[in-house]
């Protein structure tokens, strides 16, 4: 009964964080989506098929939150693509352990994409493999692995998923 | 197909006079292009690229594939030779491979179990003797008389290359001296090891990737991360190649040493990496500091065969990309970054770093993804009006400088002469 408080305490810490992580980066500031990682994070995004087969290739492979920073500003001030946005859905996370102050788990997810010309579409779906930190004033994330359940990627991928 | 424009009964007629200078924007548009093009290019004497020979280790690996529009699977058989085949039953013509990749000892049709071989050839038929005397195949009926069509193969410096004629001109005069010199330079003599695959999908004709990847022009003016950032401006020079048909090219820039000690020595050449201004100043610029991996000081090379493939060096990142239509206003590219096994941990880490530069998310590449598809939506009622390349004069030789149009004119030049159009 104690585990079972403890790891609904746990999820509703990280489910309420990542309320917060889909605010920022669908209605927020997203330029502030690097503060819901520690300074030496790990972010990637990837497929099921390269995750499966252990290649290690990102189609963005991150290692410091400097570097989130870094993505985010390009985004605004380098890249050129015509505007959208994403709307982002995530799942109940399923906490897979606890350890210290550092949780492990995953949380399904699905993005639509809005353009310019033409309707909202499903662009992509899959998980978060996450690693997160809490402590008492804060929940940030460690590592995060977003793994698409498609290879295919329509168009581009700019925004943060 | 979603997109497709009703198109009018006869091929318009291009001009003779516009070479590969004017093009009208029809051929992105219609339906007896897009199978001018199956017959003429992808299953003409042209050299398609399959994939790596390292994605065929052992015996019975297979990839399945496309050339052009046409499924095709890929074999290493037990004589450690490569084989290439339609993904297609010789039977009543069903899908004989159902995964991407896989290692099979022959290639069963889940349909009727007709069985093919690791080369293509039909060698197996389910009940042929019927049961208890009562059916089977048809009396004299020769299994060697049916069959997927088959590809000729060859290999470049571990990349496997394809072609549904027969008589195509070998890989290697196909390729020229030239190419395969660049094309060697970036494999070195190593182990190429696979580090991700993604397929990008591209909203726009394939010619329209093709022209893209070809366009030695746009590069810092679509693509501003380098320029925004002001990242290791040292000074370049660069140039292209075109191969003698026209379809292949190669585009390079390297550090200019001279022009470096020149600026150095007058005083004029700030070694600061990054804008003063603080507020769009990169944090973490490690993505940047590459290895010394060449002997020579080119910095980015992309190198393209025609009709489907590119090699891309920028600088450490390393990638095949092979260009797969799928409708006339819809393309795959897919993705395959590589490393070498005698890389150290310290430049696979580079290399994983630097990947962040391209590909469907890339600070380089992005923008490739999209710019098709503007093109595709601005020409969609301007069928007979057509684009101009005039950067560079009109000719398709090789250059010193990367402002030029040369190597798209090139591939039109030879698109035209392969098609008849």
């Amino acid at each position: 009964m104690r585990d079972y408080v403890q790891t609904a305490a746990t999820a509703a810490r990280i489910a309420e964080a990542q309320a917060r992580y889909v605010h920022t980066i669908d209605d927020g500031n997203c330029v502030e989506w690097p503060e819901f990682f520690v300074d030496d994070c790990f972010y990637m995004v990837t497929t099921a098929d390269n995750f499966a087969q252990n290649l290690e290739a990102g189609i963005i492979w991150l290692d410091s939150k400097a570097m989130l920073h870094d993505r985010i500003l390009s985004l605004f001030e380098a890249n050129v693509y015509e505007r959208h946005s994403y709307r982002h859905m995530i799942g109940q996370p399923f906490i897979t352990s606890i350890e210290g102050d550092e949780v492990e788990c995953e949380s399904s997810f699905m993005v639509a994409r809005i353009t310019r010309e033409g309707p909202t579409m499903l662009f992509a779906t899959g998980r978060y493999i996450d690693r997160w930190r809490l402590t008492d004033e804060q929940a940030l994330i460690v590592k995060r692995i977003v793994v698409l359940d498609s290879g295919y990627i329509d168009t581009l991928l700019g925004f943060p998923l | 197909m979603d997109g497709a424009r009703p198109t009018s009964e006869t091929t318009p007629r291009w001009a003779e006079e516009d070479g590969g200078t004017r093009v009208p924007y029809w051929v992105f548009q219609r339906e007896d292009v897009r199978r001018l093009e199956t017959d003429k290019v992808f299953h003409g004497p042209c050299w398609n690229y399959l994939c790596l020979e390292c994605e065929l280790v052992a015996p019975g690996d297979f990839v399945a594939v496309h050339v052009g529009e046409t499924p095709v699977i890929v074999t290493r058989d037990a004589d450690g030779q490569f084989y290439a085949f339609e993904n297609r039953c010789a039977h009543r013509g069903s899908l004989l491979a159902l995964e991407d990749r896989g290692n099979v000892k022959d290639f069963t049709c889940v349909y009727h179990a007709w069985t093919h071989s690791l080369q293509g050839d039909l060698v197996g038929i389910a009940f042929k003797d019927g049961i208890k005397g009562c059916g089977g195949i048809a009396e004299g009926f020769d299994m060697s008389k049916y069959g997927p069509r088959k590809l000729r193969v060859q290999t470049v410096e571990g990349m496997i290359f394809g072609s549904f004629d027969e008589d195509v001109d070998d890989l290697e005069d196909y390729l020229g001296e030239e190419l395969i010199g660049r094309i060697a330079r970036v494999f070195n003599g190593r182990t190429p090891v696979v580090l991700a695959r993604f397929t990008q999908i591209l909203p726009n004709n394939w010619k329209l990737y093709v022209e893209n990847t070809k366009d030695s022009y746009h590069a810092s003016i679509l693509h501003t991360f380098f320029t925004t950032f002001e990242l290791n401006r040292l000074s370049q020079k660069g140039g292209i190649i075109v191969s003698e048909e026209g379809g292949c090219h190669v585009s390079y820039s390297m550090i200019d040493r001279d022009a470096e000690e020149k600026k150095k020595n007058a005083s004029l050449y700030s070694e600061q990496k990054i804008r003063s201004d603080k507020d769009i100043a990169l944090q973490d610029t490690s993505m940047l500091q590459g290895f010394k991996e060449f002997p020579d000081d080119i910095t980015l090379q992309i190198l393209t065969v025609f009709p489907n493939f590119v090699l891309q060096q920028i600088q450490n990142s390393l990638a095949v990309r092979r260009v797969q239509p799928t409708a006339t206003d819809s393309t795959q590219l897919h993705w395959t970054y590589f490393g070498f096994e005698e890389d150290t941990p310290e430049e696979r880490k580079i290399r994983l770093k630097q990947a962040n530069l391209v590909g469907p998310g890339g600070y380089v590449s992005m923008e490739d993804g999209c710019i098709g598809g503007f093109v595709q939506r601005a020409t969609a009622t301007a069928s007979g009006e057509r684009a101009v390349l005039a950067m560079g004069g009109y000719d398709i030789g090789s250059g010193n400088d990367r402002i030029t149009e040369a190597s798209i004119r090139g591939f039109w030049t030879e698109y035209r002469a392969r098609t008849g159009l």
